[in-house]
């Protein structure tokens, strides 16, 4: 495990202001959105297809510019470490190198940023540990049934021990139970190194699991109709999933997601 | 050893079946019309033929395999320098791609005594000639693999900073194997086909004589016999070089998923 570093100095803060997306053809993705996750914030963004989650993640990866307004990520004040940076980023499918281990494939970052052999394999069987997968380190993406894939991808993103961490609906393909089991890893890693998170999902209860505060999209173009905290207790395990509180909590993001839904 | 057989028997049973009936079927129909030796050969006369003249047409097949190996050997070289450069950049791409499609649409029958005359008649020539008439298939295809790779890992690739150059060695091109490995199964066989055309039109030039000088001269003998073993030794070298290709695919791609491996 690496260094233990203080939860509030562990996240990155983001603040949208004014942020406009349109592509060209002149599809508008994103209204004037502002938006600001705070340091060590777990949020989870909800909408239905199409809506812009997608591009409201990759504008605050970086991966886009935003037609109009300003998205700003503060780093937390540390001295960090060797190979700390900013960002990760988790997508729908693993999108692992087929031709790589599993422990070659969570090094991968690392490597890019010219990390030795040595200490970037150390650290990929840390991050792979962290997520079930240390005695897979040896196999190939080939061998490996979708949720370890998704889990090998998790520690990819982990690996450099991120102050932001992006995912777009990672666990959507995934069945049921995989599902819920790597919704609490999740949730054990980010308790554990307090980053912050930014989750999207189209799913209610995978979002009220997880998160402390949802945010509901409209559909395109994209505005935020509903931005709450969940009010649930932060030790999140599955057994929570049954409880009467959960249950209204999923409620209400529901019925603003139907709001998102209708609204033209 | 017992299922090794069975597997064996099972995968290379049938096409050995139809190739037994078929030789005995074309050997009884030539027996019986009594079509003259000049029009056709017996099967068995070309077997006979293979057997009675072996040392002249190992050495010919020899010949001929050193000219296609280095043609094929330049075409899986130059081929993926070509399309890793074409890849590097879209202006370069837009700049220069028609004209490597230059290598697909040339008349080798016009261009190979060209190359004889420039290169000294020959090994070289015939080589010029083999790569040729067997790169284009591996530009295209290597370069299509390479400007295929998963956007979403390109993505990732940005995010971590990765240069151009870590990119494109990471990332794109060993994503594009697959490709690399169709294009070059392509060209393998092209390869003998060229320097066989090559040999058939300079080929009595050079030092060395190859399957198409034998050809050319079997013909105008009228040695059908020796005409069929000769293309026989060719096909068996183009299905040898395809399958040592295959065989480097299988090796080299042996973590990927099934579907990246035909």
């Amino acid at each position: 495990m690496p260094d233990p570093v203080p939860a509030a100095l562990a996240g990155s803060s983001v603040t949208l202001r004014g942020v406009r997306k349109e592509f060209p053809g002149g599809v508008v993705a994103i209204d004037p959105m502002d938006l600001d996750v705070a340091a060590g914030e777990f949020l989870a963004i909800l909408g239905p297809s199409g809506c812009g989650k997608s591009t409201l993640l990759r504008m605050i990866s970086g991966l886009e510019r935003p037609t109009a307004g300003t998205v700003e990520v503060h780093r937390p004040s540390t001295t960090g470490h060797a190979g700390r940076f900013d960002i990760a980023y988790v997508f729908q499918d693993a999108h692992l190198l087929p031709w790589r281990t599993v422990l070659s494939n969570a090094a991968m970052p690392l490597e890019l940023r010219g990390i030795g052999r040595a200490e970037r394999q150390a650290r990929a069987a840390d991050a792979l540990a962290n997520v079930g997968l240390g005695d897979a380190l040896a196999r190939y993406p080939n061998q490996l049934s979708g949720g370890m894939r998704m889990r090998v991808s998790l520690a990819r993103a982990m690996v450099t021990d991120p102050t932001l961490l992006l995912l777009d609906e990672p666990f959507a393909a995934l069945d049921e139970i995989t599902r819920q089991r790597l919704d609490e890893q999740l949730r054990e890693l980010w308790q554990a190194r307090r980053m912050t998170v930014i989750f999207v999902t189209h799913s209610t209860t995978e979002a009220v699991f997880l998160a402390d505060r949802a945010v509901v999209m409209s559909k395109r173009p994209g505005r935020i109709i509903s931005d709450r905290a969940v009010a649930l207790a932060p030790a999140r395990v599955g057994a929570l999933r049954g409880t009467a509180d959960f249950v209204h909590e999923t409620r209400i993001v529901y019925e603003a997601l139907e709001r998102g839904e209708a609204s033209a | 050893m017992k299922a090794f057989l069975q597997r064996w028997g099972t995968a290379y049973g049938p096409p050995l079946v139809v190739l037994i009936v078929g030789t005995l079927l074309l050997e009884a129909y030539v027996r019986w019309t009594h079509v003259p030796i000049y029009l056709a050969p017996r099967p068995s006369d070309v077997i006979l033929t293979l057997h009675r003249e072996r040392a002249y047409l190992l050495a010919a097949s020899w010949s001929t395999a050193k000219a296609a190996l280095v043609g094929f050997g330049l075409s899986a070289g130059v081929g993926v320098a070509i399309a890793l450069a074409l890849a590097s950049s879209a202006w370069v791409r837009r700049a220069f791609y028609p004209y490597t499609v230059f290598f697909q649409t040339v008349p080798i029958i016009a261009i190979a005594p060209m190359l004889s005359i420039w290169l000294a008649p020959g090994l070289k020539a015939v080589a010029a000639c083999a790569f040729i008439v067997s790169v284009f298939p591996v530009i295209a295809n290597t370069l299509a693999g390479l400007i295929a790779t998963d956007p979403a890992l390109v993505d990732l690739f940005r995010l971590y900073g990765a240069s151009r150059t870590a990119a494109m060695l990471k990332l794109r091109f060993p994503a594009a194997l697959p490709n690399v490995f169709i294009g070059l199964r392509v060209a393998a066989g092209l390869a003998v086909i060229g320097t066989v055309v090559a040999e058939f039109l300079v080929g009595e030039l050079g030092e060395e004589q190859g399957l198409g000088v034998v050809i050319v001269g079997a013909s105008h003998n009228g040695h059908s016999d020796r005409v069929f073993a000769a293309v026989l030794l060719a096909s068996a070298l183009g299905l040898t070089m395809f399958g040592a290709v295959n065989l480097v695919a299988r090796r080299v791609l042996r973590n990927w998923h099934a579907s990246a491996r035909t």
